[in-house]
């Protein structure tokens, strides 16, 4: 069973658009165990809306990293860690934790940008052409050009960087590398896009472009974020995910979570009880 | 202390619990204008009644006071779910506080006005009788804010409906007393005012009845019928 209003998910856009949301995956009764034995992340069940954004929050350690890095098959990096439980994506009900699934096939469809912006020690352009390359299906200058143009535009980043786009990454400001990261997650042209704390290590200014950049990113991709900043999340996203020793305690509509939670244990930590 | 008031912040649990404790007092105080204004019209007490038209400022620079507290308390902590319904209440509660406070300084007025004319034989013992009810409805309503009770907030709702009830009655009997004797209507209006306050004030206690439902349940019930309102939050018909 899913403990996903799944009401919400079908109805919430109801207003302005006269299709249904649909689901763009299905965690069930996802269990993880790092090799030390450690079971950090106890019967997950949770849907993800197509072209929504679903925030993860929760204390340090309840497991939200985790459970992100379950949808790249990071995990797999490292022996002796154990997935029990299936992520399904849509449309084409594929099981991404399955035995016969490539990680990096994985990869392509699922991107991700972490906290810390880390660009390659490389050019703009070479950041960016790397995702390319790695998918493998571009050939010819022209297209790879374009392609590059389209992500970097995508990042909200092209006009900035359009005439300095064989400098190296690293002379850009800690916010243009941030973009720089999502544009060259982009270049795979992933169905989710996964954030890890994306903005903590930028200022304010640079966060509310990563923010704003989301919210246009949706129309493309669907995302999933982890924050700590929680009016970052109330901001940024559709649905909110609490989480805590490794559970998930509520998931909801983001304006319910933050205004009328279901939970005594989401309400004390979104008003700062935790203690 | 309230087990609703443990942040990590003692300095957040503190303003919190201050605002609500400021609303207190602002309604002790508007009780305080009522209960004046009711005994100012009743004595035909002039001195009383431009006492109650003075302090009506008290209430205003409290409402003043208490919303930019509150302001005060969004920009700095961005307060969230029952933190942020504690907010909202008590920004709505003291309007209509504040306005009860108008409500009681208009029976003031009346009262200062009444006070050179002939007075009945009842002394206006129905309008006394009236604004003992709604002064009741302000303190009970007060007191289930304090104690963050949803049953008592229903049961003071409940009241409103018998007090326009006997408005009505104290209406159709000025009516009476005008139809008898005209020389009568020009003073027995400024009593209807003084009725027709009364009864603008069990309006707003009802409002601030509907506030507590927003804090505790965190439903928007105005706007709802109470026995809607009842059988939605409390499962059950109403008055039961």
């Amino acid at each position: 069973m899913l403990n996903i209003p799944k009401a919400n998910l079908s109805t919430r856009n109801s207003g302005s658009s006269p299709e249904p949301t649909h689901l763009k995956a299905e965690v069930q009764q996802l269990n993880f165990y790092y090799s030390n034995g450690f079971h950090a992340l106890k019967n997950i069940n949770l849907a993800l809306a197509e072209h929504q954004a679903t925030a993860l929050i929760g204390p340090s350690g309840c497991g939200k990293s985790t459970f992100l890095r379950c949808f790249n098959r990071m995990h797999d990096l490292y022996p002796n860690n154990r997935y029990q439980g299936k992520i399904i994506m849509h449309p084409d009900n594929t099981d991404i934790l399955g035995p016969k699934v490539d990680p990096i096939e994985v990869r392509m469809r699922i991107s991700m940008v972490f906290q810390k912006p880390n660009p390659f020690p490389k050019s703009i352009y070479e950041n960016v052409a790397y995702g390319l390359r790695v998918r493998g299906v571009v050939k010819g200058r022209g297209n790879v050009d374009d392609k590059i143009e389209e992500a970097l535009r995508g990042a909200a980043l092209w006009d900035e960087v359009k005439d300095r786009l064989h400098d190296l990454a690293f002379n850009l400001s800690g916010g243009q590398q941030q973009r720089l990261c999502i544009a060259r997650a982009l270049a795979t042209d992933p169905e989710i896009l996964l954030f890890d704390e994306p903005t903590s290590a930028l200022d304010p200014i640079a966060t509310a472009s990563i923010e704003e950049l989301i919210h246009e990113l949706k129309e493309k991709v669907t995302i999933l974020i982890v924050t700590h900043n929680m009016q970052q999340a109330a901001r940024v996203s559709d649905y909110t995910a609490f989480m805590h020793l490794g559970e998930l305690v509520e998931f909801g509509d983001t304006d319910q979570i933050f205004t009328n939670p279901r939970q005594k244990r989401t309400e004390d930590y979104i008003t700062g009880r935790y203690g | 202390m309230d087990p609703m008031y443990t942040h990590i912040s003692q300095q957040y649990n503190a303003e919190l619990e201050d605002i609500r404790s400021k609303v207190l007092q602002m309604g002790g105080l508007v009780e305080q204008q009522i209960d004046q204004a009711l005994q100012a019209l009743v004595k035909g007490d002039i001195a009383l009644g431009e006492a109650v038209i003075m302090d009506d400022t008290k209430v205003n620079s409290m409402e003043v006071a208490i919303d930019e507290e509150c302001s005060q308390i969004i920009a700095r902590r961005q307060p969230a779910a029952s933190d942020l319904r504690l907010v909202v209440a008590v920004i709505k509660t003291i309007t209509d506080l504040e306005r009860i406070g108008d409500e009681a300084e208009k029976i003031a007025r009346m009262a200062v006005r009444l006070a050179g004319d002939e007075r009945p034989k009842n002394n206006y013992a129905e309008i006394h009788s009236l604004g003992m009810h709604v002064r009741t409805m302000v303190h009970n309503a007060l007191d289930a804010f304090a104690r963050v009770d949803i049953e008592a907030a229903f049961n003071v709702a409940r009241e409103d409906r018998k007090v326009d009830e006997q408005y009505e009655a104290v209406i159709r009997q000025l009516i009476t007393v005008m139809m008898e004797d005209p020389r009568t209507i020009s003073r027995v209006l400024n009593v209807i005012w003084a009725a027709r306050a009364l009864e603008r004030i069990g309006d707003h206690a009802s409002n601030l009845c509907e506030y507590i439902v927003y804090l505790v349940k965190g439903k928007d019930v105005r706007h709802t019928s109470l026995e809607q309102v009842e059988k939605e939050i409390l499962g059950r018909p109403s008055g039961s």
